[in-house]
């Protein structure tokens, strides 16, 4: 009797489990009723605020829908993009990145915007070549970015050089970073930051080569003129005009410019508001076009991001607004207004010159006019890290240049005929 | 738990032999415990062997390739080095189970004053998330302002790249790691010196031995199944090392490429490049590596572990 009283008292137990199991297991299916939840995933921290305005925006005029915005750091972002798509759970909206594109859109994981009004005349033209395949829109162009020279005008008086302006050189540029470099004190002329996009994808192509051949098959590494560009910065280190890379991965070199103690960084257009309003250098930062190099061209690097919506989303025409309204005007005009990206809506960047006041934020806009797109290829994330390991090790002195570009071309080669 | 004496255990009974009632209460408590262990590691496992034989697309999607990962695997230029460090951290990790046991013995001195004190600081990295050892270990060493290299300047000594120069740095990470796990490790020991009953140590006394014979000649042997569960336990940790790893070299280390564990060459594989059937074939090999070291461990035991 005992047994028996024992046993349906377990199984009870056991099916109530079963039963909790079950329903935890569906509670995420949700209902048809209620209003409608979008997950917007961005990666900048800095641009939540007026993303979220920009959401409310578009939330008071589609007043059945919630967006909900997460953030997920960049450094995991594709990691985590990638493994929440894989899985079916990914993100209604979220942002796009070139390297990223053609992988996402080649897999069928993006939806196409052709139909949802949006009009390429309203962007860069180079912003919708970069997000189209195929021939099919698939990112609404959000931002651009270009790359400039941020200097500290107290260490160039310091040092007796005129600030840096437009038309100098990288002999001039050189010359700055030389004079102004104390290491003893801790105090260094410029970085040789190991990222492309800062620093040798620019000066590669100032030397008149290219990383990347225009139709993303071939690699640009093995010219002389790409060793020109990725030499400028091994010189900079050798001469001490730059911290070591052992230094750089200790103490990020944006930092150290944000503390004074750097002459000149080369970054990007998203990093004006913070050195900017950086309490050290507030007072004493100028900005300048990069410097003019063997080719007789000052080249940036372009690039920008752009809202996609994924093709798996549940309420996929829901989200194709959603993706397009956050790269409109309305919005643009609200992220301007807080100096954090420049939009990419036409006619709405000045109000992003006119937020920074500390600076001449307009050489960003104007180095669009004389720049090129971000190197890249149907799988470029394939490739960049490979391409990065070789040349943090001819910046870190463990083999030449030459021989490092040389076999860094053949690599590259090999990834780009698998794509 | 401190001893590894499943074999010895008390005599079997079959289910049978239970009553029925009772066989179903068993299951009942075993059930959350064996269904968090099927969940959570048998159907990784398997999935992971059964990856391991696919070709993964990058958004899902598999195709039976045989054992062409493995190939790739195998073909891979930076395995040995990631093999070659994992062992060495591997190695250096063992070096704690001899720090463990001496600070075990000590703060368990009769008398000690502030032994909480000492308990609460040895274990307090055991309970810190990694992500802030990391980074506080990471400004300690810090090239230009760690309080390590400027200690070293001020000296007169030149200060050391820690966590730049391959080598090196997976050394430092290792004795990072060990601080971490000292706790838990004295914690067990702690457990185990309370097994050895307080008789041995007063006979021994009585023979005439000094605080140092009696550590070598009495506690040690007496530790040794908490040593071996231990050294077990240690490398099957540190051979995932991952963590530390991840969060102690940036992608912008100049030596970035020369020191990734088995670990980090599969995050490397399956999430950066997205390939997750290679990255299932490093697994099957780590686990391989795994259960060999395991073994070896197992049958060398013999030979210098006391059960009383």
């Amino acid at each position: 009797m005992q047994s028996r009283a024992l046993r349906s008292g377990a199984v009870a137990l056991g099916a109530a489990m079963v039963a909790a199991l079950a329903l935890a297991g569906c509670s995420s299916g949700g209902g048809q009723d209620g209003p409608t939840t979008l997950n917007y995933t961005i990666w900048d921290q800095n641009q939540e605020p007026a993303l979220r305005e920009a959401a409310d925006e578009f939330e008071n005029q589609n007043p059945n829908v919630d967006v909900e915005i997460t953030v997920i750091p960049s450094k995991d972002y594709w990691t985590k993009i990638q493994t929440q798509m894989s899985a079916g759970t990914g993100p209604d909206v979220f942002w796009v990145n070139g390297p990223n594109f053609q992988l996402y859109a080649s897999n069928g994981q993006l939806a196409p915007l052709d139909d949802t009004g949006i009009e390429a005349g309203d962007y860069p033209e180079s912003l919708i070549d970069l997000y189209t395949y195929d021939g099919s829109l698939f990112g609404a162009p959000k931002d651009f970015d270009t790359i400039g020279v941020y200097y500290n005008k107290a260490l160039f008086d310091a040092a007796g050089l005129e600030y840096p302006a437009a038309g100098w050189t990288w002999a001039d540029f050189q010359n700055a970073a030389q004079k102004i470099s104390d290491p003893a004190n801790g105090v260094y002329g410029t970085a040789a930051a190991p990222y492309g996009q800062m620093t040798y994808y620019n000066t590669i192509l100032q030397a008149g080569g290219e990383i990347i051949s225009e139709d993303g098959t071939t690699s640009g590494y093995d010219t002389p003129e790409a060793a020109e560009g990725v030499q400028f910065w091994a010189d900079l280190i050798e001469n001490g005009s730059s911290p070591t890379l052992q230094q750089i991965t200790d103490t990020w070199p944006g930092d150290t410019f944000s503390s004074g103690k750097m002459g000149m960084f080369l970054d990007g257009s998203w990093a004006a508001g913070t050195y900017s309003s950086a309490e050290a250098i507030a007072d004493v930062i100028g900005v300048a076009p990069l410097p003019i190099g063997p080719s007789g061209e000052n080249t940036s690097v372009v690039h920008g991001l752009a809202n996609a919506a994924s093709a798996k989303s549940e309420n996929l025409e829901m989200a194709k607004k959603l993706a397009v309204f956050l790269s409109g005007e309305e919005a643009a005009g609200i992220q301007a207004k807080t100096a954090t990206v420049i939009p990419a809506f036409n006619g709405t960047q000045q109000a992003w010159v006119d937020a920074l006041t500390a600076i001449d934020a307009q050489i960003f806009l104007d180095a669009v006019e004389t720049g090129a797109p971000l190197p890249i290829s149907k799988n470029t994330t394939a490739w960049v890290p490979v391409e990065e390991d070789y040349i943090k090790q001819i910046l870190s002195g463990q083999i030449d240049t030459e021989t490092g570009l040389k076999d860094l071309a053949g690599e590259m080669n090999d990834l780009l005929a698998e794509e | 738990m401190a001893r590894l004496r499943g074999r010895e255990a008390a005599p079997r009974r079959t289910a049978a032999q239970l009553s029925r009632g009772r066989a179903w209460w068993a299951l009942l408590f075993i059930g959350p415990a064996g269904l968090g262990l099927a969940v959570f590691y048998l159907w990784p496992i398997i999935r992971g062997i059964y990856l391991s034989f696919q070709d993964v697309g990058p958004f899902g999607g598999e195709t039976f390739v045989g054992i062409d990962n493995f190939i790739e695997v195998f073909a891979e230029p930076d395995l040995g080095r990631a093999l070659l460090n994992t062992l060495l951290y591997a190695a250096i990790c063992l070096i704690g189970i001899p720090v463990a046991m001496i600070v075990a013995v000590l703060i368990n001195t009769k008398g000690l004053k502030g032994r909480g004190l000492f308990r609460v600081l040895f274990f307090l990295p055991v309970v810190t998330m990694p992500v802030a050892v990391a980074l506080v270990w990471r400004l300690l060493l810090n090239v230009d302002y760690g309080v390590l290299n400027l200690s070293l300047r001020a000296i007169g000594l030149p200060g050391v790249a820690w966590l730049s120069t391959p080598v090196v740095n997976m050394v430092v990470i290792a004795i990072v790691g060990i601080w971490m796990g000292l706790g838990t490790q004295i914690i067990i020991f702690t457990a185990g010196l309370q097994g050895i009953p307080d008789t041995l140590i007063e006979a021994a006394e009585l023979d005439g031995a000094g605080p140092v014979r009696r550590f070598v000649s009495v506690i040690v042997p007496l530790l040794s199944p908490t040593t071996f569960l231990l050294s077990v336990l240690s490398v099957i940790a540190s051979m995932q090392v991952f963590d530390l790893i991840f969060l102690m070299i940036d992608p912008n280390n100049p030596a970035q490429s020369q020191s990734q564990s088995l670990v980090s060459l599969f995050y490397a594989k399956g999430f950066l490049q997205h390939d997750l059937g290679a990255a299932a074939a490093i697994a099957c090999v780590l686990l391989a590596i795994i259960l060999v070291l395991s073994a070896i461990q197992f049958r060398l035991q013999r030979r210098w572990v006391h059960y009383e």
